[in-house]
């Protein structure tokens, strides 16, 4: 069987994913999950897995959730940009 | 500065204060006495009045660190003017189960919240939590940090599962046909990932009400709505049923005529009741409590999809299982909210409720995608549509069986 991904190397292509989307489109945890399962597949990158890499994403404070009739996954937004 | 402002002038917002009833400018005015951000408020709302506008946006952040929910950003559109009020977050705190709360619980909270934010509270929100009304972000953290260590957390908003709440069920309520407060506490607890981290489409509130009166109205207000039932039938103590009488409880009229699915009789003596046409609408319990009870083996009706009107239109709740035994550690709930789950928040859309989810597939691909067969109570009224077909009736029937 494959070899399963680390949490840090999930992690860091959902950054690099949500950093490259910052100002063009605003990503759903669900976005980045299914786009981490089909880059890694699914043999190698679990849903619990995505759980476990954005929770760190979100507990470092390198990514932030944000609001807007749904729930995102953005960079931390500057204080007061709030549309 | 804000401090030395008085209290503005508000004739609008003052006409909201006249006849008997509660009004929430009269609080907010006595929480402006000491409260800069409530003397703010009161500026922004009688403006708005003024306006005939809204001068809030929303969104933005919505947590603290870690969190994707708890906390529901608002800015005032008018900072310069109204600057104590520029930010005016909401933070939304996980309420106990039932609402039980020590006096000394209640003061730490609202102490904490005329020191870090307005002072106003609102107890409670629809979801359930208590709600605190206004502060600004560099409070978040430190209000969330000695939340925590007064023994509170929390509670969900965005798209994440929402606080989890019931009715005071058997802490005080002899109709409870499950313990509402256990069954809360423990979903509370085993949902927490998801109540903190938005991974949904929209969100999804639970409700637990401990008998058909629905007390927390869970079959209007909760995509997940566990409503107290029964299996047997109605205990009836006949002495204490003529007791009622004497007391000028007509039981022909009040109870029996009323009973929606008219399966009671009453000869003057004896009450009767044909408890396989009962539709547990608990009206005849709830006239003569000393002398009906629940049937003895209880348990809990799961329902599914109901909502407020936001996207789309209101909708009720409806069964998906008629009746499930409640007892810890509440496997049988948990297998069955895992796999709605997990189904919607691969195929829902975004903003799409789950109830509106199951309109959109129907049905019957939404049972068979989470591995249940249909049932009859599932079913409103029988179909009325002769155009439409069950699959089995339009398969081509064997040429020898034609013959
Ligand atoms: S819903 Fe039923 S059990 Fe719960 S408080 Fe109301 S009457 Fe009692
Ligand atoms: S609970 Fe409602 S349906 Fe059942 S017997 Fe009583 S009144 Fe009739």
């Amino acid at each position: 069987m494959a070899e399963a991904v680390t949490v840090e190397a999930v992690a860091e292509a959902m950054y690099q994913m949500v950093k490259d989307a910052a100002g063009v489109k605003k990503l759903k945890p669900t976005d980045l999950t299914k786009a981490m399962v089909e880059h890694f597949g699914s043999e190698r990158c679990s849903k619990d897995l995505c759980k476990e890499a954005l929770r760190r994403l979100m507990d470092s404070g390198r990514c932030v959730y944000t609001y807007y009739g749904g729930s995102f996954v953005e960079l931390p937004p500057q204080e007061g940009a709030a549309a | 500065m804000a401090d030395e402002k008085q209290t503005p002038t508000t004739p609008n917002l003052d006409e909201l204060e006249r006849g008997p009833w509660p009004s929430f400018v009269r609080e907010i005015k006595k929480a402006a006495e000491k409260s800069p951000m409530s003397r703010g408020l009161l500026g922004v709302l009688e403006r708005s009045y003024t306006d005939k506008i809204g001068h809030w946006k929303h969104g933005g952040i919505v947590g603290v660190r870690g969190y994707g929910g708890g906390v529901i950003g608002r800015y005032s559109d008018l900072p310069e003017e109204f600057p104590e009020v520029a930010h005016f977050h909401t933070i939304r705190v996980n309420q106990p189960a039932g609402w039980f709360y020590t006096s000394d619980a209640l003061r730490s909270i609202c102490d904490l919240w005329e020191r870090r934010g307005s002072g106003l509270t609102n107890l409670h929100g629809s979801t359930g939590d208590i709600i605190l009304l206004g502060t600004r972000t560099e409070e978040l953290e430190p209000t969330f940090s000695e939340l925590t260590q007064a023994g509170f957390d929390l509670g969900g908003s965005g798209s994440d599962i929402r606080t989890p709440s019931c009715c005071v069920g058997p802490a005080r309520c002899e109709w409870a046909c499950y313990d509402t407060l256990n069954l809360t506490y423990d979903l509370t607890m085993h949902y927490q990932d998801e109540i903190h981290r938005p991974a949904f489409p929209y969100k999804f509130k639970i409700k637990a009400a401990g008998c058909p009166n629905d007390c927390v109205a869970s079959i209007a207000r909760a995509d997940l709505s566990i409503i107290g039932t029964w299996r047997g039938p109605i205990q009836v103590d006949q002495a204490a049923v003529k007791a009622y009488t004497k007391n000028g409880i007509d039981i022909q009229a009040d109870v029996v005529d009323r009973c929606p699915s008219k399966c009671m009789a009453w000869d003057g003596k004896a009450l009767t009741i044909a408890n396989e046409w009962c539709v547990k609408c608990m009206h005849c319990i709830n006239v003569m409590t000393k002398a009906l009870r629940p049937g003895p083996e209880r348990g809990a009706a799961i329902l599914v999809g109901a909502k407020a009107p936001i996207v789309q239109g209101a909708m009720l709740s409806s069964v998906l299982v008629p009746f499930m035994k409640l007892e810890p550690p509440y496997t049988a709930l948990k297998d069955l909210v895992g796999k709605m789950l997990e189904l919607w928040a691969e195929e829902g859309k975004s903003r799409e409720r789950i109830g509106e989810f199951i309109q959109r597939v129907g049905l019957g691909n939404f049972l068979e995608a989470i591995g249940m067969e249909p049932r009859p109570e599932m079913v409103a009224h029988p179909r009325e549509n002769p155009y439409v077909f069950y699959e089995e009736y339009l398969e081509e029937e064997p040429a020898e069986a034609k013959a």
